[in-house]
């Protein structure tokens, strides 16, 4: 058993919803309890959809336990069939469902219904969510585009005359940022000449899938969800797929090269945007501010790899921490952390990630709602760049973070909470104004900042009030150098937002240098040492 | 001046013909009564033994509504436990230790058990017992939230049942008053000020605000039901002496005269000294009330199966509103806990319990109600659809009860409608 406050991600079953409610024309049977209906509402809700997902729940009982609950499921599909004729249904149980081993997929083929049928094995007791979406995706497409790959050995069938045409693999509902990417992505492709033959699972139907074999390549936009469907299709219709996530300007170009070589055309027309403003934006010396501004990362490994790629090499940060929830993928992420000399942190604990994040004293966090949950207690800027989702996920407007488009996006974010450049300095010089203090955070961001309050005069003859205990300066950890009264008084008129940096730097510098009490000689001699 | 609701049984036409369905239910499990139970009773931590569902189904429900950290966890079954490879209630213990150590504070520790813990035959009372004997200073109990055997709020009953057995003996002698089911704690403080100025009292609630303060009970407790779903909880006081005073639910300004009334009568609060009491904030109530009366009047309202409060509502909204009452759909109808509703209910009301929520979704587009009240998963597709809807959820996290509220509780039906006729967007 494992303790779980908060998860990443939900049960594989979900992941498999995530499929079917992006369909037009699938059909969901769902072995479970009454109560296992909640995940309609991540999709009516946080997405704000308009249709309740396409799924079917058993709904047994405890009286139906040992009796029939087998024939609940009977009814449940025929039914279901009835009343949605769908193109095609997935079958499959929720956790307790695979507990009471009544066979879905078994009892559903017995029942011939006029449609494909699709059973699902999603183990809820050793995979997530992202998986089951990954796994249902891949059954649906090798189930239906079976039927229509050549047979091992065969010539590839002849090319359909026309331009050069591609799948795009991965977008699903309740995706980050899917709706939009797949937009902008699409006009990346047009740039090139190419024609997009379907994009799946989102508002894609069953027909459509089964049309994925006509595509000469496939762009594997989101690999948590397409990496299996694009390996199979690759082996069944000697499709080539992207394995460059093009999140970002330098990973746009790149995708735009890759998706080039393809098909034997000159990447050019696809390199550059004239709608593209994150170059000259971060060049220009407004940005000069965000230069070695600490940024620690974590999401689902693509986001976060990617994410990490534009935080270094097009925002000026310094990557301080870096991370995924999804095991799957750690090879991946660990190569990243690597290059960027950091740690990886590869784990779905919530609290360890918090205790990772507190320790790394960042001033801006990249990650999903949970991180941006713990960045506020924290009291450090945040910016969400992967899913868990939540509604403010789904913005109205257009706001992809893929291709160029997505680029500016990136840029506009990931700027918006942090305190602008001369702000910053200003604080840095008046730390003693009552008016004008980095804890009422950025001055932009409304609604946060606590009402500053004028402080009481002190009377002459009263004895000093003790230092009051602040959560903006947390004692020394025991074993480590001790600050002594000054220093920390010194400390506190660093401001808020690069006073954690400054102290894990200067008892870098003691430990380093075996001082066992941090004076304000220290604190500068630190500075001195690291810089800024 | 209102009329107070009768507070005797009387028979009532819409009861003999409850349409009783089965099929998908589109409702939660018992296990979401702990988003508020973990806030209302401040110093409990209730650890779900469950699956990676149950921690996403509380995480999903509770979403938006955790603004600091819940004092609720799951214990997340694994592979290992189902395998035999590791000793589940080993892990169990381990898990709960690990919970108690992080939160010293914490001195109640709720086992609460799920659909797969319950398939799969995990004795969560043998587990608090063995965990009552090592954590001597806090007390460990248990009940289900399972969807296989709660919808909902029965969830709280199941919780609260669990405390009844731990609830300190009353001397025979004393007679006092219990008050049953969670309330809002402003109106809890509310419905003191209330009982106090009849002279009314001891005056008990059950759950408390924490666990040092648990309600007595005995031979000389009458209880007053606050929320409908609580049979089980009712039973397990009756089965400690405990008397319940037949009354309609605190929802309105006539609900609540009538529920205060029917404590005060028991009590044997005199006409006048209830009356002193009363007058000012019930007339407050029937003003508040006033305002939505024409935005509410003669409007057809249908309601989905979610917290058991669906027939009070509907009386109030009726009584007092003037609203018309399409299909009244209700997880579990509890006729002796509803003695005091039932009649009041026109006769023309379809009364349905439990759900196939295919036929009632039918049903609902149908009758083309005015105000459809229903879940999370059904309400935006509905509301595309032209419908217009009201969360349940929301009349479960809001203050409601009591005649302070009466008007906030009409407000919540007459928003709805009120949005649809300001905005001018299509």
């Amino acid at each position: 058993m494992k303790l779980t406050v908060w998860t990443y991600e939900g049960p594989p079953h979900v992941g498999a919803m995530r499929i079917a409610t992006a369909m037009t024309d699938l059909h969901y049977v769902l072995h479970a309890p009454q109560g296992d209906t909640y995940a309609d509402l991540l999709f009516t809700m946080i997405e704000r959809r308009n249709h309740r997902p396409p799924v079917t729940y058993t709904t047994f009982q405890a009286r139906d336990l040992g009796s029939d609950t087998a024939e609940l499921f009977k009814d449940a599909a025929t039914d279901a069939y009835e009343r949605y004729k769908p193109a095609a249904m997935i079958v499959g149980a929720s956790c307790t469902a695979e507990l009471i081993q009544d066979d879905p997929g078994g009892l559903a083929a017995r029942l011939g219904l006029p449609c494909p049928v699709l059973p699902l094995e999603l183990p809820s007791y050793s995979k997530k969510e992202n998986w089951g979406a990954s796994e249902t995706f891949y059954r649906l497409v090798r189930g239906l585009c079976s039927p229509h790959a050549p047979a091992p050995g065969d010539p590839k069938p002849e090319r359909r005359e026309g331009p050069p045409r591609a799948n795009i693999l991965g977008p699903t509902a309740l995706g980050f940022r899917h709706r939009d990417d797949i937009k902008e992505i699409t006009k990346l492709l047009g740039k090139l000449g190419v024609e997009v033959n379907v994009v799946a699972p989102l508002n894609a139907s069953v027909r459509d899938v089964t049309r994925l074999g006509d595509a000469d390549f496939n762009v594997v936009l989101y690999p948590e969800i397409a990496d299996a469907a694009a390996r199979w299709l690759e082996k069944a219709f000697g499709q080539p797929r992207t394995t460059v996530t093009p999140m970002g300007v330098g990973a746009t170009r790149d995708f735009v090269r890759e998706v080039a070589g393809f098909i034997g055309v000159d990447p050019e027309p696809a390199l550059d945007d004239e709608d593209l403003r994150l170059p000259w934006w971060t060049r220009s010396v407004d940005s000069n501010y965000l230069t070695g501004k600490r940024v620690f990362v974590f999401g689902d490994a693509t986001h976060a790899i990617a994410a990490a790629r534009v935080a270094v090499e097009e925002m000026g940060f310094e990557l301080v921490g870096l991370g995924a929830y999804n095991r799957e993928f750690g090879r991946d992420v660990r190569e990243a952390a690597a290059k960027y000399g950091v740690e990886p942190l590869i784990i779905d604990d919530y609290l360890e990630v918090e205790a990772a994040i507190e320790a790394a004293r960042p001033e801006l966090v990249l990650g999903t709602q949970m991180e941006r949950h713990i960045a506020k207690r924290l009291g450090v800027a945040c910016t969400v760049i992967s899913a868990p989702v939540h509604v403010e996920d789904f913005p109205a407007r257009y706001a992809p973070v893929m291709g160029y488009e997505g680029a500016n996006v990136l840029f506009d974010t990931w700027v918006h909470p942090l305190v602008m450049g001369l702000e910053e300095h200003l604080l840095g010089m008046f730390r003693e104004d009552w008016e004008f203090s980095d804890e009422n955070g950025p001055s932009h961001l409304g609604g946060h900042a606590p009402a500053p309050r004028k402080p009481a005069p002190v009377p002459v003859e009263a004895a000093p009030a003790p230092e009051p205990v602040t959560n903006t300066v947390e004692p020394t950890a025991p074993g480590e150098p001790v600050w002594d009264d000054d220093a920390m008084k010194e400390l506190k008129k660093i401001p808020f937002f690069v006073r954690g940096k400054a102290r894990r730097n200067t008892e870098t510098y003691a430990a380093e240098h075996g001082t066992d009490t941090i004076t304000v000689e220290t604190l500068y001699d630190a500075k001195a040492h690291f810089g800024r | 001046m209102t009329a107070e609701l009768a507070t005797t049984p009387a028979e009532s036409d819409c009861t003999t013909d409850i349409l009783r369905e089965r099929g998908q239910r589109e409702v939660f499990c018992g296990l979401t009564g702990i988003v508020w139970l973990h806030r209302k009773i401040q110093d409990a931590f209730f650890l779900i033994v469950g699956s990676r569902t149950c921690a996403h189904l509380m995480q999903s429900a509770a979403g938006v509504m955790i603004f600091a950290e819940p004092r609720f966890a799951t214990a997340v079954i694994e592979e290992r436990d189902l395998a035999g490879m590791a000793d589940a209630n080993e892990e169990l213990d381990r898990v709960a230790s690990q919970v108690l150590a992080r939160r010293p504070d914490i001195k109640t520790l709720f086992l609460v058990g799920s659909c797969p813990s319950e398939v799969i035959k995990l004795d969560l009372s043998r587990a608090a017992e063995r965990l009552n004997k090592t954590h001597t200073d806090v007390r460990i109990l248990n009940y289900s939230g399972s969807g296989i055997e709660t919808t909902f709020t029965e969830g709280e009953d199941f919780c609260l049942e669990s405390l009844v057995p731990e609830l300190p003996q009353a001397p025979a002698e004393e007679r006092s008053l219990m008050v049953v089911g969670s309330l809002a704690d402003v109106v809890e403080d509310q419905f003191i000020r209330l009982f106090d100025a009849m002279g009314l009292g001891p005056v008990h609630f059950l759950p408390a605000r924490n666990s040092e303060t648990l309600p007595p009970v005995g031979e000389g407790t009458r209880y007053l039901l606050a929320q409908p779903f609580l049979g089980k909880t009712a039973q397990a006081l009756e089965g400690r002496g405990a008397k319940r005073i037949a009354a309609p639910f605190p929802l309105g300004a006539k609900g609540t005269e009538s529920w205060l009334r029917a404590a005060a009568d028991a009590f044997g609060v005199s006409d006048e000294r209830f009356e002193a009491a009363v007058s000012a904030p019930r007339a407050r109530a029937i003003k508040a009330l006033e305002r939505y009366r024409e935005a509410l009047e003669g409007k057809r309202i249908f309601f989905f199966p979610d917290s058991q409060l669906e027939i009070p509502l509907a009386r109030m909204l009726h009584h007092e509103c003037g609203m018309e009452l399409l299909e009244v759909g209700s997880p579990y109808i509890h006729r002796s806990h509803l003695d005091c509703e039932l009649p009041q209910l026109p006769a023309s009301t379809q009364l349905s319990e439990g759900q196939h929520v295919d036929s009632q979704l039918d049903r609902c587009r149908d009758a083309k109600p005015d105000l459809t009240v229903c879940g999370l998963g059904l309400a935006n597709p509905l509301e595309a659809e032209g419908l217009s809807t009201k969360w349940a959820i929301e009349l479960v996290f809001t203050p409601i009860q009591g005649f302070e509220q009466a008007g906030d509780l009409a407000e919540l039906f007459a928003r709805p409608l009120r949005r649809r006729d300001v905005l001018r967007v299509k």
